[in-house]
């Protein structure tokens, strides 16, 4: 699988790694303590401090590293929620057909007719935002769209022969959609994955940086931006670190995702 | 009746009936989830009599069924109720904050789709080469970081340190149109570039799916030049798609709006929607929200209306 590799694939492979490896050992690897002051406000870049101090003497760098922790996870469990939900529920809508899917099928119609953001917003107006609260929100928010792909990609496997063949054959309905469509439908969906966890990293920093996500002392990268917004204005950068870490993530996941969507197209004669 | 007005008015129909079901639904989240308004304003430590009472007081304990169409009887009015937190009638707020956020929105659009469509043809005529690939490499960056940070970058470099626009934008009557124009330039700017990737992007594809149809290549083997190839053909297929994707980002562009007019402190619906969220003021979010939501689904419908009746086939059937 890895022979071959594109320079592209293997580049957004290393980064994309680097950011988990920093997420899952943020404890070793970070200098100080999440919530520690450390030193002075807004300190520049130094020796002990590589990316400064943060709005309240927090080393920044530290910051970053459990903020990525955060977002990472969150995301990670978000899109996890997503795809296992979107795709099951999509599976059984396409096997199944009839009311199932009609009644399925224009439900999620209607939640995706109000923007994400939206519905979130006045979730959270009555509900705590805690690390769960935000996975499930965003997650279930998020499966509308994995359900009208996985639906669509199922739609077209469960009219072939083998499908026809295990139905008469008499299976039941959980042995057709995990022995007979998941294996045929996995590789759309494996780069679908990598999309809506890039969508989920940039819809928990909007819900911080709002104010409404990940709440503090909690460190996550669209909070970091919130709390340091106020130095941008005495030309301080500290509130532009996020970004670099946001879009190398992103534009790494997409180099994936990119790789593996064409890996399997031309394995599959076009089809994706 | 001709077949045209019959898919117009089904797709109105359907149209209503999802804005019916989206209020709905909106309505029906903050009423499922734990808490109320008469929970919000005593607080956690309020006893179960005077909760009672409060609900009993604000109407609060009779069925969710007759509130709701009360509350959307009272939207359809202009009657929104009072906000929670100071007592101001919704209606107010939101007539002054909605011509704030129409004003941004509409400089966005002015803006944005022009520009947004003449890149995309550059994209189509110079495929694959240079000019081509410097566009996707900016859409790609462009949809990888998240508004506010584009709004912060362009802040920290153009108001910071090139002191070009300023940092907040803060607008009242008393401005002149240019000096309203100068708050609000940073603010535009991020919109523009948060639409303008998705919608040069959509635009080369709907282009570039007309232009391989057969009947272009046929126009081309029949010797017409290239101008009437694009005038007669490619032109009244294409402004079906195009219009669809202008429509489509100018709802993406509603919900840019809610963050960016966070970041600029902009006096807008954005901004009053989440302050209501951060101090759970439901009877303004459901407001805010439902008008969000209602902007959204109706410039969806306006893109399918106009792409049926853009749609020469449909137009005269056989």
């Amino acid at each position: 699988m890895f022979k071959n590799i594109p320079l592209s694939a293997a580049i957004g492979l290393i980064i994309t790694g680097t950011y988990f490896l920093a997420a899952i050992f943020a404890d070793l690897i970070a200098p100080y303590g999440m919530a520690e002051a450390v030193g002075d406000v807004w300190e520049p870049s130094s020796a002990e401090h590589w990316l400064g101090t943060d709005q309240i003497g927090r080393d920044l760098l530290t910051r970053m590293i459990y903020g990525g922790q955060t977002t990472i996870l969150i995301a990670t469990l978000a899109t996890i929620l997503s795809f296992v939900t979107g795709s099951v529920l999509g599976f059984i809508a396409a096997v199944s057909g009839g009311w199932i899917d009609q009644i399925m099928s224009r439900l999620v119609d209607l939640f995706m007719s109000i923007p994400s953001l939206i519905l979130a917003l006045v979730i959270l107006s009555s509900i705590e935002a805690t690390v769960v609260t935000l996975v499930v929100i965003m997650g279930l928010l998020d499966s509308t769209r994995v359900y009208r792909l996985s639906r669509a990609v199922a739609v077209d496997i469960s009219v072939m022969d083998y499908v026809e063949a295990a139905r008469l054959r008499g299976e039941k309905l959980s042995w057709i959609i995990f022995r007979e469509i998941l294996p045929n439908a996995l590789s759309p969906l494996v780069a679908e994955m990598g999309l809506r966890f890039i969508f989920m990293v940039l819809f928990i920093s909007t819900l911080s940086f709002l104010g409404i996500g990940v709440q503090p002392p909690l460190a996550d990268w669209g909070g970091i931006v919130k709390e340091n917004k106020e130095g941008i204005n005495f030309g301080i950068g500290a509130a532009l670190y996020p970004a670099v870490a946001i879009a190398t993530l992103a534009i790494s996941v997409n180099l994936i995702a990119d790789w593996i969507l064409n890996r399997t197209t031309s394995l599959k004669g076009g089809r994706g | 009746m001709h077949p045209i007005l019959k898919l117009v008015a089904e797709r109105l129909g359907i149209g209503l009936l999802l804005l019916l079901a989206a209020s709905a639904l909106i309505f029906g989240l903050t009423e499922v989830l734990p808490g109320d308004a008469a929970q919000a304003i005593l607080g956690q430590a309020a006893t179960p009599e005077s909760l009672a009472n409060l609900r009993a007081e604000m109407g609060l304990d009779r069925p969710a069924f007759t509130r709701y169409f009360e509350w959307l009887g009272g939207i359809m009015t202009g009657d929104m109720g009072v906000a929670l937190t100071n007592k101001l009638p919704i209606g107010d707020q939101v007539a002054s904050r909605m011509s704030n956020t129409l004003f941004l929105a509409f400089w966005a659009a002015i803006i944005s789709v022009p520009l947004a469509l003449v890149l995309g043809l550059i994209a189509v005529r110079y495929q694959n080469r240079w000019p081509d690939k410097i566009i996707s490499g900016i859409t790609l960056a462009s949809i990888s970081l998240p508004e506010f940070m584009i709004a912060y970058l362009l802040i920290f470099f153009f108001a910071v340190q090139l002191f070009w626009a300023p940092s907040f934008a803060s607008i009242n009557d008393s401005m002149t149109l240019l000096e309203q124009l100068h708050a609000i330039s940073l603010p535009v700017a991020v919109l523009t570039l948060v639409v303008l990737a998705h919608m040069m992007r959509m635009t080369r594809a709907a282009i570039l799916n007309v232009m391989q149809s057969a009947y272009i290549e046929t126009a081309e083997l029949k010797g017409l030049n290239t101008f009437a190839v694009i005038r007669k053909h490619a032109f009244p297929n294409a402004i079906a798609p195009i219009v669809n994707v202008v429509m489509i980002n100018l709802a993406y562009l509603v919900v840019g709006v809610v963050v960016v007019e966070v970041v600029f402190a902009y006096p807008g619906m954005g901004q009053y929607l989440v302050d209501a969220v951060v101090k759970r003021d439901v009877p303004v979010v459901l407001a805010c929200g439902v008008i969000f939501a209602a902007v959204y689904i109706i410039l969806n419908i306006v893109a399918d209306v106009v792409s049926i009746l853009a749609n020469p086939r449909l137009r005269h059937p056989k």
